[in-house]
């Protein structure tokens, strides 16, 4: 069965305003550009993929949108505001969460532990009523706890959560990194290649949990993908870059048939 | 405390007794988000008025069914009584199977209305909208993944309940007078048979067949209305319904729906049910388990284990039956209970367990005995869909590991001349539904009900079953074979998962294994031997030798039994794919389907009688998300040792 069986206006009428957006963004660490001039926007509700072939910036500008790297020129625009120097943390307070392509997990808590940390910045009470666990800091703790355990649920990961991250099987460990980062119950999502390393069948439980994200919370999602069939079945749109440079943007069907994307994957004869 | 076996005759007056005598009491928990969530007696009631009252309101009439899809949920549970109460039949079906077998059931019982548990069973139901057309509304639980589907038979449970509570509130007292005009006599439930041949048959069974069948071993136990029972098995399975639905209600003890399937253990150890039902295939996982967790314990742990284990072994059922045991024993057993049973019961959440029943199909009796002598009171008992599960049932201090126990109060037992057996009881089912043909066949004209299992009555007036009628054979020598009991005797080792013995009409018994991925998996790892999947695993060298020491401690021990000595394992095959339903070898309880197994893998059964010493196979497999394919592979025949009946001794 299709991963997607909405009809082309369904989505259109999803997909709401542009609540991300990079204008001219160029980036380069000494004599190495790492992006060059690249534009694009995201729009709320849509899951927008960034592909192209190995070193072609892929993961620089995600770094880009969350405050990891600044820009030397261009500009971000998110939600209406634009930023000029951003650390990870404003990201993160702003909406913006993400997981990693190699794994940001604490490898000795439980599962459990991961995805509560994932609700940090969202903890009120102070450390010391944490930790003798009364008052108030008890009733958030409930709270969160909630959140967490509903994540659990949604990502169906109930019968390892208490074991230790460090035990469980790659496939588990994305979903539980995925788990963290929608704990923060973030606006937009980022993931870098979320289904690296995975057998078919966790490839296709990981697109059903990015689609039921979308889905139930209206989370925009912005994922970088190597697996092609993913891309093309999951993604509203698709940015397409290679050497730094934005070479195609478009709905899969018309990246799929652009003649520079094609060049940029296969070659192009001299 | 102990409750009176009362006279209520239906189900859903029972939940109104209930509601009235224990309305405060828990009734039903699930395991959500984390914690044991709880409705009370009175709460229960009152969501099944409501829902009642939609189903009435969406046009559920008397007499129609309704389809229940989905694993162990409160709600599914709640459309049961729902249903019963405006005189609906309920139709619970497996959460695993496919389309298209449920699309026959559909068309069979004209199933307009149906309660699904998720996204995954309303698909299903949409994929055969085109071939079931009478299906008009489906509701589902969990709204996950369904909020973009506009097909206008869709509709959350919610909603429906929503909608009845609107119509409970303007009629009072609906519930109560549409209760009141069940009566016992009524069709209760229709549950399909799995059919090991041919289309499934819908078996009818009414108020009075469930309820007496329930109050039998209610009495049988003194249930009380305190027992813990984890609601785990297939809903559309009869033990599961008999054990967690009409006991529930007939007694009114708690039930205790579990968070996912691969939580069942940590429920269950969380729960400590006192009063629990398993299938041989769930005990015998736990022991695989268990076995290969005390491989990988430290040497001190591992002698502790099978010391104790032996004296449990020797002991163990004689202690827990009452007989007398030496002094020395018994200190030794209570040193061996806080050492390695009492932890042992804790890790299989089997500590407050003080009735266990295990039924569906034979149970080898070394793995019946592994619990009774770790002190857990398992008994065997012994029915089918059409019987209520009501024949028979071992009484606690008469537990032999190879009887079913002797009839219940009520039950006429006997034996037919070809070994079959026939009986006559107040939980006999009605008919099939819309199968006269068959029903006359199964009730013959003095309501004698055939079994088709064949068996005979011990010394002691214990029935004792062999396997199906059809299928005890006698090889070419007229020796007896019994492919069910090499079976089992086989997938009592940790490494065999499952197994088909051929024989009848042969020259030798023969056998295909199927491994144990984990437990033959963690072997392969301890002994550095490397493996890609599991068709690579079962093609290892080792892993034949393996197994071929399995066949041969089945050898040894069947040479001791003169009636069996003749049918001992000659030649077997390890198979490069596990047996499964969704390829039609096993039965939705994952019975071996053994004729069907004999036709599609004739290429081997040929081999192995032949004694080729190899042979290539090609099947049919069909993948999970439906797609099929097919397998090659060229596998191994290997010769196992037989023994004399009398060497046996100096072997063994």
């Amino acid at each position: 069965m299709n991963l997607r069986e909405l009809e082309p206006g369904e989505v259109r009428g999803r997909v709401g305003d542009v609540i991300l957006a990079l204008e001219g963004v160029s980036l380069s660490f000494g004599g190495v550009k790492a992006l060059t001039d690249v534009s694009f926007d995201v729009r709320e509700h849509e899951i927008r993929a960034i592909i192209g072939p190995n070193g072609a910036g892929k993961s620089s500008l995600l770094n880009v949108i969350n405050g990891v790297y600044r820009p030397q020129q261009g500009r971000v625009t998110f939600r209406g505001e634009v930023r000029a120097a951003m650390e990870p943390h404003h990201a993160a307070a702003m909406g913006i969460a993400r997981t990693f392509q190699s794994l940001a997990l604490f490898k000795g808590m439980t599962v459990l532990d991961n995805i509560l940390a994932g609700r940090n910045l969202m903890m009120r009470s102070n450390v010391f009523l944490q930790a003798l666990r009364v008052g108030p800091a008890l009733r958030e703790e409930i709270a969160h706890r909630r959140r967490v355990e509903e994540i659990i649920d949604f990502l169906e990961i109930q019968h390892v959560r208490k074991t230790v991250v460090g035990r469980l099987p790659y496939g588990l460990q994305k979903r539980v990194d995925l788990g963290r980062a929608l704990a923060a119950e973030p606006r937009v999502l980022l993931l870098d290649e979320p289904m690296a390393g995975m057998n078919i069948e966790e490839k296709q439980d990981m697109s059903r949990f990015v689609l039921d994200v979308n889905d139930e919370f209206g989370t925009t999602v912005v994922l970088i993908e190597h697996d092609m069939g993913v891309v093309m079945d999951l993604s509203d749109r698709v940015v397409v870059l290679d050497y730094g440079r934005k070479i195609a943007d478009g709905t899969p069907d018309e990246v799929r048939s652009s003649q520079a994307v094609i060049d940029a994957y296969l070659g192009v004869k001299h | 405390m102990t409750v009176e076996i009362g006279t209520t005759d239906t189900f859903p007056k029972l939940l109104l007794h209930h509601a009235r005598t224990r309305g405060d009491h828990p009734a039903i928990r699930e395991k959500e988000y984390g914690i044991w969530q709880a409705w009370t007696w009175a709460e229960v009631r009152e969501e099944v008025e409501w829902l009642a009252a939609g189903l009435a309101r969406a046009g559920l009439a008397r007499g129609a069914h309704i389809a229940v899809v989905g694993a162990n949920r409160p709600r599914l549970y709640w459309t049961l009584i729902a249903a019963q109460a405006l005189g609906a039949i309920p139709v619970p079906f497996y959460e695993d199977a496919v389309a298209q077998e449920m699309a026959y059931v559909f068309q069979n019982a004209e199933i307009a209305f149906a309660v699904v548990e998720d996204q995954e069973q309303a698909d299903k139901l949409l994929e055969m909208l085109p071939e079931c057309p009478k299906l008009a509304h489906i509701w589902y639980d969990d709204p996950r993944g369904l909020r973009n589907y506009t097909n206008p038979e869709l509709a959350a449970y919610e909603a429906l309940r929503d909608s009845g509570r609107a119509a409970a509130r303007a009629e009072p007292g609906f519930f109560e007078a549409r209760a009141a005009r069940g009566r016992g006599e009524d069709v209760a439930i229709m549950m399909y048979t799995s059919g090991t041949t041919g289309h499934p048959k819908g078996v009818v069974l009414s108020h009075d067949n469930l309820i007496a069948s329930s109050r039998a071993y209610a009495e049988l136990e003194r249930l009380r209305d305190d027992e813990e029972v984890l609601a785990y098995l297939p809903m559309a399975w009869i033990g599961q319904n008999l054990f967690s639905y009409a006991q529930w209600m007939a007694v009114g003890f708690r039930i205790n729906c579990i968070e996912a399937a691969e939580t069942v253990l940590t429920d269950m150890r969380e729960i400590g049910p006192t009063y629990y039902f398993a299938p041989p295939r769930v005990l015998e996982a736990l022991l695989t388990q268990v076995t290969i967790r005390m491989e990988d314990a430290a040497a001190p742990k591992r002698f502790l284990f099978r010391y104790f284990m032996e004296l449990a072994r020797r002991v163990g059922g004689d202690l827990l039956d009452g007989r007398p045991v030496g002094p020395g024993d018994r200190l030794l057993y209570a040193l061996g209970n806080l050492l390695v049973y009492a932890p042992l019961r804790n890790a299989l959440g089997m500590s407050r367990v003080r009735v266990a029943y295990t039924a569906g199909e034979a149970i080898g009796p070394d793995l019946f005995v592994f619990y009774r002598s770790l002190g857990i009171n398992l008994k065997q008992l012994y029915g089918s869909t059409e019987t209520s599960v009501m024949v028979c049932v071992q009484h606690d201090g008469a537990v032999k590991p190879d009887t079913v126990g002797p009839p219940m109060r009520g039950v006429e037992v006997r034996v037919t001349d070809a070994g079959e057996i026939l009986l006559r009881g107040p939980g006999l089912f009605r008919e099939y539904y819309k199968n006269e043909a068959a029903t006359r066949e199964a009730k013959d004209a003095e309501g004698w009900f055939h079994t088709g299992d064949a068996g005979y009555f011990d010394a002691t007036g214990h029935l004792k079953i062999i396997d199906r009628a059809k299928d005890v054979g006698h090889l070419a020598d007229g020796t007896l074979f019994a492919p069910k009991y090499l079976e089992n005797k086989l997938k009592f080792f940790p490494h065999v998962k499952e197994a088909v013995a051929f024989g009848d009409g042969r020259p030798h018994a023969t056998a295909m294994v199927n491994i144990d991925m984990q437990a033959v998996g963690d072997w392969a790892e301890r002994r550095s031997i490397p493996y890609s999947g599991y068709a690579d695993l079962a093609a290892k060298p080792q892993v034949l030798e393996l197994v071929r020491g399995c066949v041969e401690r089945v050898n040894a021990d069947l040479a001791r039994d003169p009636k069996l000595a003749g049918s001992q394992i000659h030649r077997f095959v390890v198979l490069h794919k596990e047996l499964d339903a969704d390829d039609g070898e096993l039965t939705r309880t994952r019975k071996v389907r053994r004729r069907f197994i004999a036709e599609k893998y004739a290429s081997i059964v040929q081999a192995l009688d032949a004694g080729a010493q190899r042979c290539s196979v090609e099947a049919q497999v069909r993948f999970e998300d439906g797609r099929t394919g097919s397998v090659r592979a060229e596998l191994a025949i290997a010769a196992a040792k037989t023994f004399e009946p009398a060497a046996a001794k100096a072997a063994a």
